[in-house]
């Protein structure tokens, strides 16, 4: 890697989260942080607790313990659309696309919390808007030659193989021009070519825009390959946190990931 | 031949109203899921408090000593049913997230019974006839050169719907709530993760919904007075939306317009050899048919069974 950034202050500190669904503790004293610009991996064995950490992030699950600091603001429970305003976009271990609309449609409400006028004032008053619109389609078309989808852009998302739908979600959270981009094992289920592409835009997105990034992989060769520091979770608990070097020889984590099956590495 | 054609026409009309208060339960079943057992009431009480606003025996008259003018007394009675968008979200959907459809479903049972009790109270329950100044009796013009006799309540009727849906259809494909809107049918989750707030497109869809009811008010009100049996209407919509697919705009359209025309055309032909009353189960009889060929509907999308 020699791309070059400068690792900021911390710009989230998850600090001491706990979380539980009736009786399974999905998270437990959860502390960490991640610092500005940097690429940060979350990983662990299945159920580790790994997207609960991220829906906590975003508003999705609300905590019973802890604080989570994002951009200086303390909070325990934040609403999904007020993390979005603040600048954290992600996508999903599962494609969560609206897969009704185009490609360009989708990566247009990315856009959403960037739109000054108000939802009223937008079905009122057509021309401002009309003009605000024109403005955002700019950024899209941005993203949409960024991640090279020119060709689908009026693809109806649904109709798209696999890959090229994880690129689109990628692009909507792109388009949101977030400070915090979470995502959710983004090269899941890729052949290898599609990784590739996948972990070059990731380190573009970061090199490029300063984009901070927190991802959940586990393939271990992309998470050593790209990520600053890694934090290691298993049965909601953390095991380590460090470089990809420091955590590799920890002995926890061999544990954990010898004495669980690990069968998930396609 | 004429007598058919007339026939068909005030079909037609029926089917508008059909399509008006199907299109509602449409909008809210896209954004939501939920089926709004309560959209024939919505109509009959943004009729009654319309007719409240404008008419000298209403309430407002009662309190102010006029009455409003027509145009205001609209977008009064919008104002009202925005608040009960509002009202349905704080009260009941708020507190409904992830339930199951069939507890949603119950709900706006509950919020139909509510709605019509509390109109009841407010206005009264005797028919209130509704006049807005549009035209009524029958068209000359068509009268005079085609001998075919047509309301002209009927032509106006079936323009608003005509321009309704217009004007529907650009909000949907257009407008920035509009994609907000499909695309929290389409993902709740994903939805709120570009931060796009489920309260307020809820809000917004409801309130839409209650226009396209207000209108569906105006329109029957006009013809037949407003009276409680406009709630039934909404049992009518039922068999327009399996025919027309629960989540299709134009599905609704032209379900709406099928079974108007359908049990018109059936009532006044094979009636008389059936003993007449086939209007009221033609509809649920076509449903049927449909649900056994074509269970998605005209236009729905097609239910594939996720694996
Ligand atoms: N909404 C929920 N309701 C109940 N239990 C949940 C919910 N979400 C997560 N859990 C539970 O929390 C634990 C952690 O799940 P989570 O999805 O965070 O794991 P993960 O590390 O992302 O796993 P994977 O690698 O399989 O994606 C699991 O036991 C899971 O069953
Ligand atoms: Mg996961």
């Amino acid at each position: 890697m020699t791309y070059e950034r400068t690792i900021g202050d911390t710009i989230l500190a998850v600090d001491q989260i706990s979380l539980s669904f009736g009786g399974v503790k999905a998270l437990s004293d959860i502390s960490f942080s991640v610092r500005e610009h940097e690429v940060f991996a979350i990983i662990g064995p299945n159920g580790a607790g790994k997207s609960s950490m991220l829906n906590c992030i975003n508003g999705f699950y609300h905590p019973q313990e802890g604080t989570i600091t994002f951009k200086g603001k303390t909070r325990r429970q934040v609403r999904p659309s007020e993390a979005a305003r603040d600048g954290i976009a992600r996508t999903f271990q599962n494609i969560a696309l609206f897969s009704g609309m185009s490609t360009l449609d989708n990566i247009m409400t990315g856009r959403n919390t960037k739109m000054n006028k108000g939802l009223f004032w937008q079905a009122i008053r057509v021309g401002p808007a009309e003009k605000e619109e024109m403005a955002h389609r700019a950024v899209v078309e941005k993203v949409i030659d960024f991640l090279e989808i020119e060709a689908i852009r009026k693809t109806a998302v649904g109709t798209l193989p696999y890959g090229l739908q994880k690129r689109v979600e990628l692009g909507r959270a792109l388009a949101a021009e977030p400070d915090l981009l979470l995502l959710d094992e983004p090269m899941a289920g890729m052949n290898l070519e599609e990784k590739q592409d996948m972990c070059r835009f990731i380190l573009d997105v970061n090199d490029e825009f300063g984009t901070t990034i927190v991802l959940i992989e586990h393939d271990m060769g992309v998470v050593m390959d790209i990520s600053d520091r890694v934090v290691v979770l298993d049965y909601g608990k953390k095991l380590a946190e460090g470089t990809p070097d420091e955590v590799r020889t920890n002995q926890d984590v061999i544990d954990a990931y010898l004495g669980v099956s690990h069968g998930e590495d396609e | 031949m004429l007598f058919f054609l007339e026939t068909v026409i005030s079909g037609l009309m029926a089917g508008v109203m059909y399509s008006l208060v199907a299109l509602g339960f449409v909008l809210i079943f896209k954004a939501s899921g939920i089926f709004n057992f309560a959209q024939g009431v919505f109509a009959l009480f943004a009729g009654l408090a319309l007719y409240d606003f404008i008419a000298e025996d209403g309430w407002f008259y009662d309190l102010f000593g006029f009455a409003l003018p027509v145009w205001l007394g609209i977008i009064a009675t919008m104002g009202v049913m925005v608040i009960v968008a509002w009202l349905v979200e704080r009260l009941v959907l708020r507190h409904l997230v992830n339930q199951e459809p069939i507890i949603l479903f119950m709900s706006t049972i509950g919020l139909a019974y509510f709605l019509e009790g509390v109109g009841d109270i407010l206005f009264g329950s005797d028919v209130k006839p509704l006049d807005i100044g549009l035209p009524q009796g029958a068209s000359d013009y068509l009268l005079d050169n085609y001998n075919l006799y047509v309301e002209k309540l009927e032509v106006v009727a079936a323009v608003v719907a005509a321009v309704l849906v217009i004007v529907l259809a650009i909000f949907f494909q257009k407008t920035r709530i509009g994609r907000a809107l499909r695309a929290v049918a389409d993902d709740h989750q994903a939805a709120l993760s570009v931060g796009i707030s489920l309260r307020t497109i809820w809000v917004i869809v409801w309130s839409v919904s209650g226009f396209v009811a207000l209108v569906a008010g105006i329109m029957w009100g006009s013809k037949s007075g407003i009276q409680f049996s406009l709630s039934l209407i909404a049992l009518k919509a039922l068999p327009v939306l399996i025919l027309g697919g629960f989540t299709s705009v134009p599905g609704a359209i032209i379900g709406g317009l099928i079974i108007g025309v359908g049990e018109k055309v059936a009532e006044v032909y094979a009636g008389p050899f059936v003993g007449g009353a086939i209007e009221n189960w033609f509809a649920y009889m076509l449903a049927l048919v449909f649900l056994l060929i074509r269970p998605q509907g005209l236009f729905g999308e097609k239910i594939i069974e996720r694996v």
